[in-house]
């Protein structure tokens, strides 16, 4: 009924602690969550499915609902453009964590001797991977519908920016709902009202770059989009241990 | 290899671990067994750094828990009622994995020994959602073992098992034991228990009220020494 432990074991497992803190394990912790995440949806192609289908009816129903001219359609796309995203992404974002949750696998996502930070940051790349592809997907069709160029690099650039706070935000709010029973209702409450600082500089400064503004005007947005970024990744930095643990 | 005093857990106001101590030496397997809502899965969640006990000591590996939680996670394989297994990853992605996980070295020697050792190897490529419950609880201890950890948890692993199930599944268990690992099993089961443990625990009402061995007492004595210490 010992405790003992010879100093060589001790030795032992301090290294290989270092070694499990070190950037490399960090890192490849990351990465394997990615590669997991992407390997099971393209598998399954359950996740992009859903999102690519409703966000498509969210665009066809806006471009019914609203009958617009030309000259209104410029001025309203980026409005439409984001709620699409912001919408379709939630879905996204529950299915992603409930794949965790219902067979158990946080808890071995958790279990692992890695920074629990590794696992915020791997599910949100991948959360971000499967926004961007849907996004990319959906672009040329709401360009088509709508008769609109949406092919800029400034847009493109805000698109790029405001789907990382997205993902960002929504991967730890999603985490912390996916506790609940009343996940699927629980997250757009959650996220929505966090998400109205990054939704407003998003429309503005894509709607700045659609109707041709001076840069001067779109780059405070743009450095909103920045500030909000960075704040919410150091903030699921900090937090996310705390909200993953019972 | 594991020493625990006085732990005690609640959830809100409900008392769930009262006071409980506990102890496994290295190499030993301990089967837990209690009714429901003895705190068993609880008591192996703590233990498994899944969980924060409220008060009292935690030594496992040496390292106190919850401050050395990252130190124990490398130490331990954990088996749970359910696989923590991805349904839409083949046998072998998901032990690729969890080696990166873990970072096991040797990674695709490594992977094929488990396949082996779990009697999966020839189902490595096959989807784990099309797997029968008893083939995915049979990954999920070669999940547990992968990093060769030296302390194994098992939380009631031959539920909905069917009996030829459940008989590889103590196969499988032995081999483990047989290999000098520390095991800590909860189980209903007290037959079971007292073939594959060496030691029997019976947890009731949130504390440990009888330790015996199994080559004390037989299954029959087993079950009305549970009877009597865990009568309401």
């Amino acid at each position: 009924m010992s405790e003992i432990h010879p100093t060589s074991e001790l030795v032992e497992q301090k290294i290989e602690t270092r070694a499990d803190g070190s950037l490399r394990a960090y890192l490849r912790s990351i990465a394997a969550i990615v590669w997991k995440d992407l390997a099971a949806e393209f598998r399954s192609r359950e996740l992009i499915g859903a999102m690519l289908v409703f966000a498509a009816l969210v665009i066809l129903i806006f471009n019914f609902a609203l009958e617009l001219d030309i000259r209104t359609r410029e001025a309203v796309t980026s409005g439409v453009l984001w709620v699409t995203f912001a919408f379709a992404g939630t879905l996204g974002l529950n299915r992603s964590m409930a794949i965790e949750k219902d067979r158990g696998c946080l808890d071995g996502l958790l279990l692992a001797p890695v920074d629990r930070n590794a696992i915020y940051f791997g599910k949100a790349i991948g959360n971000l991977f499967f926004m961007l592809i849907v996004e990319a997907i959906i672009l040329p069709m709401y360009s088509v519908l709508y008769n609109v160029n949406l092919f800029q690099p400034g847009l493109i650039f805000v698109i790029l920016l405001g789907s990382i706070g997205y993902t960002a935000v929504g991967t730890l709010l999603a985490s912390m709902a996916v506790q609940a029973r009343t996940r699927d209702m629980l997250l757009p409450i959650l996220l929505f009202p966090v998400l109205i600082p990054l939704l407003l500089a998003a429309v503005k400064a894509s709607n700045g770059f659609l109707l041709g503004f001076e840069m001067a005007e779109i780059m405070p947005w743009i450095n909103v989009m920045i500030a909000y970024d960075v704040i919410f990744i150091a903030v699921a930095f900090m937090v996310f241990d705390f909200i993953v643990e019972e | 290899m594991i020493k625990v005093r006085r732990l005690v857990k609640t959830f809100g106001p409900k008392p769930v671990l009262r006071g409980l101590d506990f102890q496994v030496v290295q190499g030993e397997f301990v089967a837990l067994l209690g009714p429901n809502g003895a705190g068993k899965t609880t008591f192996l969640r703590i233990l498994a750094t899944l969980s924060r006990p409220k008060m009292g000591e935690v030594i496992v590996a040496g390292h106190h828990l919850p401050g050395e939680a990252a130190a124990v996670r490398r130490r331990l394989g954990v088996v749970s009622h359910q696989p923590l297994l991805y349904g839409d990853l083949s046998a072998e992605q998901n032990l690729r994995f969890y080696s990166w996980m873990y970072g096991v070295g040797d990674l695709d020697q490594r992977i094929d020994d488990v396949l082996h050792l779990v009697g999966l190897y020839p189902r490595r490529r096959d989807l784990v959602r099309e797997f029968s419950r008893g083939m995915q609880q049979r990954l999920a201890i070669g999940r547990a073992i992968l990093h060769r950890p030296d302390i194994l948890l098992f939380d009631e692993p031959h539920t909905g098992l069917d009996q030829e199930a459940a008989a590889m599944l103590d196969q499988v268990l032995r081999e483990i034991a047989s290999a000098g690992r520390t095991v800590v099993m909860t189980s209903h089961d007290i037959a079971r228990a007292a073939d594959l443990a060496d030691r029997v625990d019976i947890l009731s009402k949130g504390v440990i009220t009888a330790s015996e061995s199994t080559d004390a007492l037989d299954p029959i004595q087993l079950t009305e020494l549970y009877r009597s210490v865990t009568r309401v």
